[in-house]
This record gives C-alpha cells, sequence and structure tokens, in this order.
C-alpha cells in the first residue's frame, strides 16, 4: 500500500533518494539543504538504505565524489544550496561533459552578499550553462516524484546526462506537507537498476572525459545539446508514464493552467505558480482573461511549448525570483528569445519579484497581472523590467 | 584515441582513450641527468619504484629496481627518495 507521510520537502528528497535506490551519496551541510542529507544519514545508519554516505571536505569535493562513483557504475545523489552549489560550479561541468546521470537536489537560497539564507533562484540559474538539465518543483509531492522521474531520465541512453531537481529554500524545505510515497516495488518496476553506457575498471583500465584537440571538441558539445533535445520529448513522456503509474502528472515541460484562452498568462517558476493560480481565479471571477504557465523545466528551455501558448494569448507576464544583473530576470530573457523570431510576437513584460525570500502572495501576482493588463490594452509594455514592491 | 571514428556517429558520448605504452613516444630522449642504480647499497625496500611519477621501474624478482631508460625523464624522484641514497643523478652525455 502506498504510505501517506507528512513532512518537509527536504526529508521527502530524502525518501526519494531512498526510494529510488541510490548507491553513493555524497555529503556536505548548507542551510538549507542539510536535512536532505541528514534524513539520507538517517536512513544508512538505520539501515533501511544500502548506500554508500561519503562525508566530504567541499561541495566541491561533493560534486567529484558523485561524478567518481557514477563513473564506476553506480546511482548517486548529493544535495547543495547557494554557495555550496557555486564553490561545485567547476566540477559541474565535469559530470555533464563525462555524460554522467548524477541527480543532486538544489535547494534555492539566495547569493550573498549580502548575506542571506532565505530563498531566491540566482543559485541554480547562475548554473544555467553547466549542461545540467534543470527542474523547479513547485510542492512536496512534486519533489518525489521528480526525483525518481529524474533518473529515469537521465539515465536514458538518448540523454546520459546530470540533472538539477530545485526547490525552494523555506517555501518548501522546511515545510510539512502531505505526500504520496508508493510502493517500493511499483517504484523499482519504474525505474529499473542504472544501467551505465561504460564503467570504470582496473581490469580494463581507460580514462574519459580526456584531452581534446580542436578537430573533436565541438563534436562532444553538439551531442550535449541533441541530448538535451531529446530530453525535451521524453520528459513529457516519463511525467505521462508516471502519471498513470502513480497518479501524479505535472505537465511535462511547462504546467498549464487556464490558458486556453488567455489573453494575458504569467510565466513563473516554482511555487509561485501556486499563488499565481489563486491569483488566475479571482481575476477570472472579474472576468479577466488570464492564465498561469509554470516553467517546470528550464533546462531544456520549453520553447514550442510558449511559442504554442502565444498563439492565443497576446501577452505574457514573467515573474522572475531572480535578476541577472544588468539585464533582467532569466525567465524574461529567454521567454523574448523563444517569440523573437515569430512573425507577431506577443508582448513580454519581465518583473523582478521575491528576491531573498521576500514573500510573492496571490495580491502581489494580481497587481503584476492587473499592470501588464493595461500594458496590453495600450499595446506598449511602458516598463521593460518592473521590480515589484521595492523600497521607494 | 587509437582509432579515429569517421563520423559523429561513430564518437562515444565522452572521450575514452585506453592505457598504451609510450603514446608520446620514448620520453626517455627528455632526460637531462640519468638516474643509476648501486645495487650493492641497494635494501630493496621498493620506495623508488612506489614513487616513480611515470612507471618507469620495474620491480624485479629479487625486488631490486630496474629503469625503463627509453621512458624514464629523470626527474630524480627516485634518487631522493632513496634511503640508502642507492641511486645517483648523473648528467646525460652530450
Amino acid at each position: 500500500m502506498a504510505q501517506i507521510t507528512i513532512d518537509t520537502a527536504n526529508h521527502i528528497a530524502g525518501y526519494a533518494a531512498k526510494a529510488a535506490r541510490v548507491k553513493v551519496v555524497a555529503a556536505y551541510p548548507i542551510t538549507p539543504q542539510t536535512t536532505v542529507v541528514e534524513k539520507i544519514a538517517d536512513f544508512v545508519e538505520r539501515g533501511s538504505m544500502d548506500a554508500e554516505y561519503i562525508r566530504v571536505e567541499s561541495e566541491h569535493s561533493a560534486m567529484v565524489a558523485c561524478i567518481g562513483a557514477a563513473a564506476a557504475g553506480v546511482r548517486t545523489f548529493t544535495a547543495t544550496s547557494a554557495h555550496g552549489l557555486a564553490l561545485m560550479h567547476e566540477a559541474l561541468h565535469w559530470a555533464s561533459g563525462s555524460r554522467l546521470p548524477i541527480v543532486m537536489a538544489v535547494v534555492n537560497r539566495a547569493m550573498g552578499a549580502p548575506w542571506s539564507i532565505w530563498p531566491d533562484l540566482s543559485d541554480s540559474l547562475s548554473q544555467r550553462d553547466t549542461g545540467w538539465i534543470q527542474f523547479y518543483c513547485a510542492d512536496n509531492q512534486e519533489v518525489f516524484d521528480t526525483i525518481i522521474q529524474a533518473y529515469k531520465l537521465c539515465e536514458n541512453e538518448r540523454i546520459f546526462l546530470p540533472a538539477m531537481v530545485c526547490l525552494e529554500g523555506f517555501i518548501l524545505s522546511h515545510t510539512y506537507a502531505p505526500v504520496k510515497i508508493s510502493d517500493q516495488e511499483k517504484i523499482d518496476d519504474f525505474l529499473p537498476p542504472y544501467k551505465s553506457g561504460w564503467i570504470l575498471d582496473v581490469n580494463r583500465p581507460y580514462s574519459h572525459a580526456s584531452l581534446v584537440s580542436p578537430e573533436w571538441y565541438m563534436e562532444f558539445r553538439y551531442m550535449i545539446q541533441e541530448a538535451m533535445e531529446n530530453a525535451k520529448g521524453l520528459i513529457c513522456e516519463i511525467d505521462k508514464e508516471y502519471g498513470k503509474r502513480f497518479g501524479f502528472e505535472y505537465g511535462g515541460l511547462v504546467e498549464k493552467y487556464r490558458c486556453e484562452d488567455a489573453d494575458l498568462i504569467l510565466l513563473t517558476m516554482g511555487t509561485m505558480a501556486s499563488d499565481a493560480k489563486i491569483a488566475v481565479d479571482r481575476l477570472r471571477k472579474e472576468g479577466l482573461k488570464v492564465g498561469s504557465a509554470r516553467v517546470r523545466v528550464f533546462r531544456p528551455f520549453p520553447v514550442a511549448e510558449l511559442r504554442e501558448l502565444s498563439e492565443q494569448a497576446q501577452m505574457f507576464a514573467t515573474i522572475d525570483r531572480h535578476i541577472s544583473f544588468g539585464l533582467e530576470g532569466f525567465l524574461a530573457t529567454e521567454a523574448k528569445a523563444s517569440f523573437s523570431s515569430q512573425k507577431d510576437p506577443p508582448l513580454v513584460a519581465g518583473f523582478v519579484a521575491g528576491l531573498g525570500g521576500r514573500d510573492v502572495t496571490s495580491e502581489t501576482i494580481e497587481k503584476i497581472a492587473k499592470r501588464s493588463l493595461k500594458w496590453m490594452r495600450s499595446g506598449r509594455v511602458e516598463k521593460e523590467t518592473e521590480w515589484v514592491d521595492l523600497r521607494e | 584515441m587509437s582509432v579515429n571514428p569517421r563520423s559523429r556517429k561513430e564518437m562515444p558520448l565522452t572521450p575514452l582513450s585506453s592505457p598504451t605504452v609510450g603514446s608520446m613516444g620514448k620520453t626517455g630522449s627528455w632526460r637531462t641527468f640519468r638516474p643509476t642504480v648501486d645495487n650493492s647499497r641497494c635494501t630493496k625496500c621498493t620506495l623508488c619504484w612506489i614513487y616513480c611519477p611515470d612507471g618507469a621501474i620495474t620491480r624485479q624478482e629479487d625486488d631490486s629496481p630496474k629503469i625503463d631508460y627509453d621512458y624514464c625523464k629523470g626527474c630524480g624522484v627516485c634518487a631522493n627518495e632513496c634511503p640508502v641514497k642507492a641511486i645517483e643523478m648523473e648528467r646525460e652525455e652530450e
């Protein structure tokens, strides 16, 4: 029988690693991630999880330990946040370039300075170009389901790439909610043991990801790009299959809510989408045709899905819990880029909100929607990037 | 890589290379100083064999070292590690 567990998203991430029968976990603590690896330590210590638990001296070492273990042919897991992820940066490239299907929970936390432990997406979005697949979750159940799905995806021979499963610190990480944990045998059936494409073996020695001349390098990069393109279709297939088996489905790359006849679509990532749905319902009661679309997968970026939405919608309001200094939030940039080659691109207004854990409520989102609708009617976005609830 | 693929389709996902002897040619020609072993002093402790960064020292049946001068670059690590100073570094002749 499936079991309903009431727990924090961090503990749930631990449950997911256990359910995925992860064999090597490299752990280094950092707020707000720490309770993920604490939960796993508890499982391993009690003997309910058969995994090698490596206590490393830094996040860089954590990633490198996972790289070594994955190259030796086992399923690996780690988790980190903010500055820990930044310290891993160099090793992240090694993981994707070596085509190793490592799955990592990233508990989103704002980058210092100034020091902050509260959430925004600046840590994981800074790792946009490392060749990692990036999922962003909206609730505790999705954290569990996405970790299982991520292994299924990454270990597919058409993919062989690592993935980050991102969840916002505190909003999810330390918040209790009921989660359905399916029977182990059903999970095993969905996620069979990892079969590596190549295994480090002392009896058949070779080195991998070794030096290549300019004659060969570009092709290896292209193959990563190809795998990212393959992932778009496969993420949707896996999501559907998972839905059929376990009852939870997330719309593949983009979770849409009341978008069918929407003039304005609120484009968000992570937990903000839940508040956006509440805002949409209220706006709909006033007769305003507004929908919500949550970008669940940021890499690969769902260009085709956004273009499809733009056939109906006249305008998109992107709400970024992120700022790329000197330009705007990444979601705004990527949305504009997705539409730029279309004949009649929709209007895009970029909003920056919720940095460093500032609350973004459904009321805030309603305000954003109403301002956007005004611009939509006049046909002109008056402010390219609006910082929401900023002190005068 | 010893076999070059003819097209992208034949390429592995990440470069794989198997170890071979002397893939860079006979690197012993880079040597300026040549290690020589005085077998009368050698205690067969095998430290030189352990420390040689190039694997250019083999351990013979009686545990005494044998230096492969085709690949020894003359770094002198063995001479430095030898606890009884049984290895001497001598300048190669022009």
